[in-house]
C-alpha cells in the first residue's frame, strides 16, 4: 500500500479544526524536521489517517473519524504554525 | 475579476456544498469527466481539489479527494476520475452516477498545490504529470492560457498510451505552454519512436534546466512523483522550487 | 444533507447470520496499512515473548517452524464493517508458544516490525484463540497482508491481529495500543461492536 500526502487531508482538517492543513507547517517530534505539512507522507486507511514524518517516517499524527467527532491527534508534531488568511 | 486580484480563500470558504451532475463522458474507457454545478461553489484556484462523498442507501459513507481540472469564479466544476479496479468510491463515479444526480462535494480545498497568476512572474514554471495526475496541472495550464502575459509554461506528460489521455485535444491546443507527453507502453501510430518509460535523461531533455529556477509542480501516483522530484533534485533543482502532489493509496 | 446515491454501495455484499452487527460479506481482502511495508526476511526474523522478570523466549525462522503449525478455518472481521467468512488460514498455535512461558501479568503488548503496537489480555490469546500465521487462502502471506508473520486472533476486530509480528511483551495493565491510544477500543469485541472508545 502506498502512502500520498498532505493534501489528501486538507478536506478533514478544514472541516475539524477550521484550518488549512497545506500550508501549515509542523516540526516533527522524532527527528525535528520543520515543513509544510503538505508534503507529510500519509496513509490513508478506513480506519484513520496516519501522518508521517517524510524523513524519518516517525508518526506526526492520526485522525479518526467516529460516529459523533473525529479524534485528532497531533502528538507527533512539536506545534504547529498556522498561518493568517 | 481584474487581472492581478488573487482569489483569496479564507477556511470559512471551505465547507460541504451540494453539486448536481451536469454532464457526464468518458475522457478514456476507464475515466469520465464530470461536469457538476455547483450553486454556492465560491470558485477556486488551479490545481485546487474537492472531496466527494457518498451516501449509500444504508446510511453508509464514504469520501474521496479529486483534482478540479477547472478554475476561476465559475460555478461549474470539472473533473476526471480515473476507475480504480476493486476500487469503493471510483467505480460508481465513473460507471453509474448519473446526470441530473445530486452529490456532495467539499471545498475548494488546498493552498499548497495551486498555481495563482501574479505579476511580474520571473521565473517559469514545469508541470510534470504521471497518469491522472495531470488533473491539476491542466488546470494551471488552462489558467495561463486565460492570461494574456505571465510565465513561460511547460507541460511534460507521461501517461501509457494515446488512449489514456486526458484533455487530448484542449491540451493540443494550449499556446501558451509546450506540451510534450511521453507514452510508456504503447506508442501513437505512426510516432516513430518506441514508447519508452520516463527517465531522468529524458527528464532533463525535457524540462525548463535548473539554471532558469523554474516553479515545478509534480502530480501522479506516489512511485513516479518520488522517482521524478528524486531526479529533479538531482539535475540541480532546488527542492523548495518543487511541489509535489501524490495521488494512490485508498481507490 | 441527506443526498442518498441510489447504487452506492461500497464493498457491501449480502447480509448473513454468523455476521457480528454492523458487518458485512465481502469475498476480497482489503489492505489496510498505517505505514510502510516492513521489508522482513526470513533469516533476519525472529519473535520474542518478554515476561516481568525480563527473561526472553525467543525463536528465530527456522524454530519458529518447528513449533509445529496448524490449519484453520475462520471468520474475520475488520472494525471497518467488512467480514471474511470461512477464511482458510494456517499457523503456530499461541498456546505452545506461550507453554514455558510463566508470567504473572494478565496483558500483553504486541509488536511489530515497522512499530505498530495492539494490547490484549492474554486471555484473548489463550485456550485455542489465537496464532501466529503464516499462510492465508493457501498462500504464504504476502508482505503487504502482514507476511511473513502476523498474529491471528479471530474472535477480536482484526485491527488486533497485528501484521508483521516480533515480539509480545507481558504487562500487568490493558495500556492501549496505536488504535487502542486513538480512538478504537481497549478490547474490541465484534459481537458487542466495541469499535470505538
Amino acid at each position: 500500500m502506498t502512502h500520498v500526502d498532505g493534501n489528501a487531508l486538507a478536506g478533514a482538517f478544514a472541516t475539524t479544526l477550521g484550518i488549512e492543513i497545506t500550508v501549515t507547517v509542523g516540526r516533527c517530534r522524532g527527528c525535528g524536521s520543520s515543513f509544510n505539512l503538505a508534503c507529510a507522507h500519509v496513509f490513508i486507511t478506513a480506519m484513520g489517517a496516519v501522518m508521517r514524518c517524510g524523513h524519518c517516517q516517525a508518526v506526526l499524527g492520526v485522525i479518526v473519524r467516529g460516529f459523533r467527532e473525529t479524534l485528532v491527534n497531533l502528538s507527533g508534531l512539536d506545534y504547529i504554525s498556522v498561518p493568517h488568511l | 475579476m481584474a487581472r492581478g486580484t488573487l482569489l483569496v480563500m479564507t477556511p470559512s470558504r471551505v465547507r460541504w456544498h451540494l453539486g448536481r451532475v451536469l454532464s457526464r463522458q468518458f475522457e478514456t474507457e476507464s475515466a469520465i469527466r464530470l461536469e457538476l454545478d455547483v450553486p454556492t461553489w465560491p470558485g477556486n484556484v488551479a490545481g485546487a481539489h474537492l472531496d466527494i462523498r457518498l451516501t449509500a442507501p444504508d446510511g453508509y459513507q464514504a469520501s474521496r479527494s479529486y483534482s478540479l481540472a477547472s478554475s476561476g469564479e465559475s460555478t461549474r466544476v470539472v473533473l476526471v476520475i480515473q476507475e480504480l479496479p476493486g476500487g469503493e468510491v471510483s467505480p460508481f463515479l465513473v460507471r453509474q452516477l448519473a446526470e441530473g444526480e445530486e452529490v456532495e462535494v467539499q471545498g475548494p480545498l488546498g493552498r499548497f498545490f495551486v498555481w495563482i497568476p501574479a505579476e511580474p512572474e520571473q521565473s517559469p514554471v514545469q508541470l510534470i504529470a504521471g497518469g491522472s495526475g495531470v488533473v491539476p496541472l491542466f488546470s494551471m495550464a488552462s489558467a495561463r492560457e486565460r492570461e494574456p502575459k505571465g510565465a513561460d509554461f511547460r507541460l511534460l506528460y507521461s501517461v501509457r498510451s494515446p488512449r489514456d489521455e486526458f484533455f487530448a485535444d484542449e491540451l493540443a491546443e494550449l499556446s501558451r505552454t509546450i506540451v510534450e507527453i511521453v507514452h510508456t507502453r504503447e506508442s501513437a501510430p505512426g510516432a516513430g519512436r518506441p514508447p519508452r518509460r520516463l527517465t531522468r535523461e529524458a527528464l532533463a531533455a525535457s524540462t525548463f534546466p535548473a539554471s532558469l529556477s523554474p516553479r515545478i509542480f509534480v502530480c501522479g501516483p506516489t512511485p513516479f512523483v518520488e522517482a521524478v522530484a528524486g531526479w529533479l533534485v538531482e539535475l540541480g533543482h532546488d527542492p523548495a522550487q518543487i511541489r509535489t502532489e501524490r495521488f494512490g493509496g485508498s481507490p | 444533507m441527506g443526498v442518498i446515491n441510489g447504487g452506492f454501495g461500497g464493498r457491501h455484499g449480502s447480509s448473513d447470520p454468523r455476521l457480528p452487527p454492523g458487518q458485512t460479506h465481502v469475498y476480497d481482502w482489503p489492505v489496510l496499512s498505517t505505514g510502510p511495508t516492513p521489508n522482513v526476511d526470513e533469516g533476519r526474523w525472529s519473535f520474542t515473548i518478554t515476561t516481568e522478570d525480563e527473561v526472553a523466549h525467543r525463536w528465530n525462522w527456522s524454530e519458529f517452524q518447528e513449533v509445529g503449525v496448524e490449519d484453520i478455518v475462520t471468520d474475520i472481521h475488520c472494525v471497518t464493517h467488512w467480514s471474511k467468512l470461512d477464511m482458510a488460514w494456517r499457523g503456530v498455535p499461541i498456546d505452545r508458544l506461550f507453554e514455558d512461558v510463566e508470567t504473572s501479568y494478565d496483558y500483553v503488548m504486541v509488536r511489530s516490525y515497522g512499530g505498530y503496537t495492539t494490547n490484549l489480555p492474554l486471555e484473548d490469546l489463550l485456550d485455542g484463540q489465537a496464532w501466529l500465521a503464516t499462510e492465508a487462502e493457501g498462500e504464504p502471506l504476502t508482505p503487504e497482508h502482514g507476511g511473513p508473520a502476523r498474529l491471528l486472533v479471530p474472535h477480536l476486530y482484526f485491527w488486533k491481529s497485528a501484521k508483521w509480528i516480533r515480539g509480545m511483551e507481558m504487562m500487568p495493565l490493558d495500556d492501549p495500543g496505536f488504535w487502542e491510544q486513538n480512538g478504537y477500543h481497549l478490547r474490541g469485541d465484534p459481537w458487542r461492536e466495541e469499535r470505538y472508545w
